[in-house]
């Protein structure tokens, strides 16, 4: 009696198990957008997870339920639970690549640098765009050998490029800029070191010193790195941490005496997450924020009153209502809907498959106009994508944290992005050639 | 030589932080034989506990002595639930059992308590200390002073109490121990428990560095090389393998990796682990296991 009682129990809580971990999805209809999400709600990484697609989701049932869908086509999306790891990315697409249920997908959202690459021949070969905003594949910005990769808003060379560009006007100029020292401390891994040639080229161009500095991953002691910087003092350091590594290295620098008000954060170093665990030691710091913090943008307004007070919000913690992830998920949710409006006005109000959904990035355009009737004015950047720039924005407001929240400190500072273009075609001609590639001619698709 | 000096003594500092978590796996594997890969899930749960009481409002002391309890128990329901099921089953068995149970707990730890990352601030200011010229962070040095009394609380723990007896017998033969009446339940819910409490105060020092975040699971990989060099039978052996494994991957940074791209202090550690199991597999101060062939 006793074994079957706790056979009973055992089997309830393996079904409620089961129940719970099923993913949550809209059904999907012939006649509607399907984009599957990959989201990561659980595991190391469910702190910006969570919020991120919560700010994803929102955007997408605001847009289905206040603006009866993109030009009346209803969105419907389903989620799979990868952890963030790669390997789960790639099977959720692999899952989802030829839509549900007779509704057609018009793109991936790989939201992840590691999954855009291993993606990177897959989406070309299924001629599904990848969409990853502020990450991916730095050189596949040139479309003309990278058809199906969007490394929107800004890419890796771009945030160094911004980077430098607001130390210049700090330091009163571009002229100011020779013989300072500016070091760079990044993670070691692919992410950390994709801006290393570009930071080179401008160190050369401007005539500072280019001081490298690593940080093995998780990076959690990083007593030697900030040793190493004290003792070189660089006039600026350009941190380009992720994760942990960003606290730590803000402790730590304020342990040897480096002012945080000198540190500037890449775009994946600037969030709450990354400033609140090192206390007093973050107040000062500047990031890069092409996904500025803040509720006070319009669109906050507007989902405050139709989703968040009316119980409809993916977001169980309302704290994070306009916190930099939250943001995030809102802004890559409003450009893949205005992607989707764009193609929708050259192939008609009707849902879009891949090669259609690349059309339609590729003439995505979002002048202040457009942004300022969406609700974005100041949150989003203006963006223009064409063939050959798959980028489109190429800029970052500054932000900086005051011991409680980020502030904006400057308008959109641009990359300087005819410096950086020869090296991007260097390296696209170069990934070309190894894969035997034709590069498509964008002039003659104008 | 400043330089140099302050390299060396922020390594040996640094190292006292890694042999906080590897003094719980040598509780767990002196008592049971077990290697408790779930030590560090432990770590982000009990830190994760203490940081949701005081978020309740619960002053420090209080969300302790609760946060004690919570392992504590936790330490019972693993024995009852996983150890004793398995008991009499290899040692591999064991070792898979605690890896899914650092899943289990992890999952637990999240699904209960939140997956935002929270400050803890223990009131340690991490500011510099000059002893003469040489720059020091005050924080390590409390660090430090905490990893010193631990082992020396763990001392008269074992030295000095009959359950610290019993425990000595249980890790020396664990069937001698058996056939004299010593309740080996009870003793490894008493190492757990012990184990959680080491957990809790590790936890707590590398929560109030890096924050309370899930990645404190991860703190574990810093102390698998310092186990292998001190062994993972000696408590002391973890205190000293801790400093070794510190001061060798802070110079190695800054005097080798220069040389080869930096960024090399994770697997420096694995590579000296690997030199110290060519020349003394039991580590410097592990036991030798001797066996009938």
């Amino acid at each position: 009696m006793r074994k079957s009682l706790q056979r009973a129990i055992a089997g309830a809580v393996l079904a409620l198990s089961a129940y719970s971990a099923l993913p949550t999805f809209a059904q999907a209809a012939a006649n509607e957008q399907f984009i599957p999400l990959a989201t990561y709600r659980v595991g190391p990484y469910a702190s910006s997870g969570i919020p991120w697609w919560a700010g994803t989701i929102d955007y997408l049932r605001y847009v289905n339920e206040v603006e009866g869908g993109i030009n009346g086509v209803k969105i419907a999306w389903e989620e799979c639970e990868t952890e963030w790891s790669t390997d789960r990315i790639v099977e959720c697409y692999e899952r989802h690549k030829n839509g549900r249920d007779g509704a057609p997908v018009a793109f991936f959202l790989t939201h992840s640098t590691p999954a855009s690459y291993a993606l990177m021949e897959k989406g070309a070969a299924d001629k599904l765009p990848l969409i990853d905003p502020a990450g991916g594949r730095t050189e596949s910005t040139d479309g003309s050998v990278f058809p199906y990769a969007f490394p929107l808003l800004l890419s890796y060379y771009g945030q160094a490029s911004v980077g430098i560009n607001y130390i210049a006007e700090r330091e009163g100029g571009f002229d100011k800029l020779k013989g300072k020292k500016i070091a760079t401390v990044y993670h070691d891994s692919p992410y950390g070191r994709e801006t290393q040639a570009a930071i080179e080229l401008l160190a050369q161009k401007y005539g500072f010193e280019n001081i490298q500095i690593p940080v093995a991953h998780p990076g959690n002691e990083q007593s030697v790195q900030w040793r190493q910087v004290r003792q070189l003092k660089p006039d600026w350091v350009f941190l380009r941490t992720w994760g942990v590594s960003t606290p730590v290295a803000l402790k730590t620098a304020a342990r040897f005496g480096f002012p945080a008000d000198r540190i500037i954060g890449d775009v994946w170093a600037g969030s709450e997450a990354d400033v609140i665990p090192a206390g007093d030691a973050a107040k000062g710091y500047q990031a890069l924020a092409p996904f500025p913090g803040g509720d006070g943008f319009e669109i906050h307004k507007r989902l405050r009153e139709h989703i968040l007070d009316k119980g409809k919000s993916d977001l169980k913690d309302p704290s994070y209502f306009g916190k930099v992830y939250y943001n995030i998920g809102l802004i890559n949710a409003a450009i893949v809907v205005e992607a989707l409006r764009a193609g929708q006005q050259h192939f008609g109000n009707r849902p879009l498959n891949g090669e259609e959904g690349r059309w339609a990035f590729e003439h995505l355009k979002v002048d202040e106009a457009r942004l300022k009737e969406i609700g974005f004015a100041g949150l989003l950047q203006p963006l223009q994508v064409s063939c050959a720039d798959h980028e489109g924005g190429g800029a970052a407001r500054v932000q900086q944290w005051d011991g409680a929240k980020w502030n904006l400190v400057t308008d959109w500072v641009q990359a300087d992005r005819p410096t950086l273009r020869p090296l991007i075609e260097a390296k696209s001609a170069a990934y070309a050639k190894e894969k035997g590639l034709k590069a498509r001619d964008c002039r003659a698709e104008l | 030589m400043t330089f140099f000096l302050e390299t060396l003594l922020g390594g040996l500092l640094a190292g006292t932080m890694y042999s906080l978590v590897a003094i719980g796996f040598v509780l767990i594997y002196k008592a049971s034989g077990v290697f408790n890969f779930a030590q560090g899930a432990m770590l982000l749960f009990a830190a994760l506990t203490f940081v949701s009481l005081q978020e309740q409002g619960l002053p420090f002391a209080l969300a302790l002595l609760l946060t004690v309890v919570v392992m504590a128990i936790g330490a019972i329901v693993i024995e009852r639930t996983v150890l004793r099921p398995l008991v009499n089953r290899s040692q591999i068995t064991l070792f898979m059992a605690t890896l899914g149970l650092s899943f289990v707990i992890e999952g637990l730890a999240q699904g209960l308590m939140g997956a935002q990352v929270r400050a803890l601030d223990l009131g340690i200011d991490d500011v510099p200390v000059f002893l003469g010229e040489v720059m020091v962070s005050q924080f390590d040095l409390v660090a430090a002073a905490t990893a010193a009394l631990l082992v020396a609380v763990l001392a008269l723990l074992f030295n000095s109490t009959r359950i610290g007896v019993s425990l000595r017998a249980v890790a020396d033969d664990t069937r001698a121990a058996l056939s004299i009446g010593i309740n080996l339940n009870r003793i490894w819910q008493i190492v757990w428990a012990v184990a959680g409490i080491v957990g809790l105060v590790a936890g707590l020092l590398w929560g109030a560095r890096q924050g309370v975040q899930f990645s404190l699971s991860l703190v574990v990989l810093k102390a698998l090389p310092v186990l292998i060099i001190g062994g993972f039978t000696s408590i002391g052996g973890a205190i000293v393998g801790g400093l070794i494994v510190g001061a060798a991957e802070n110079l190695a940074e800054v005097y080798i990796g220069a040389h080869i791209g930096g960024g090399i202090t994770p697997w420096f550690a694995y590579v000296l682990a690997l030199v110290f199991l060519y020349i003394r597999p039991a580590g410097l101060f592990g036991e030798r296991a001797i066996e009938r062939v």
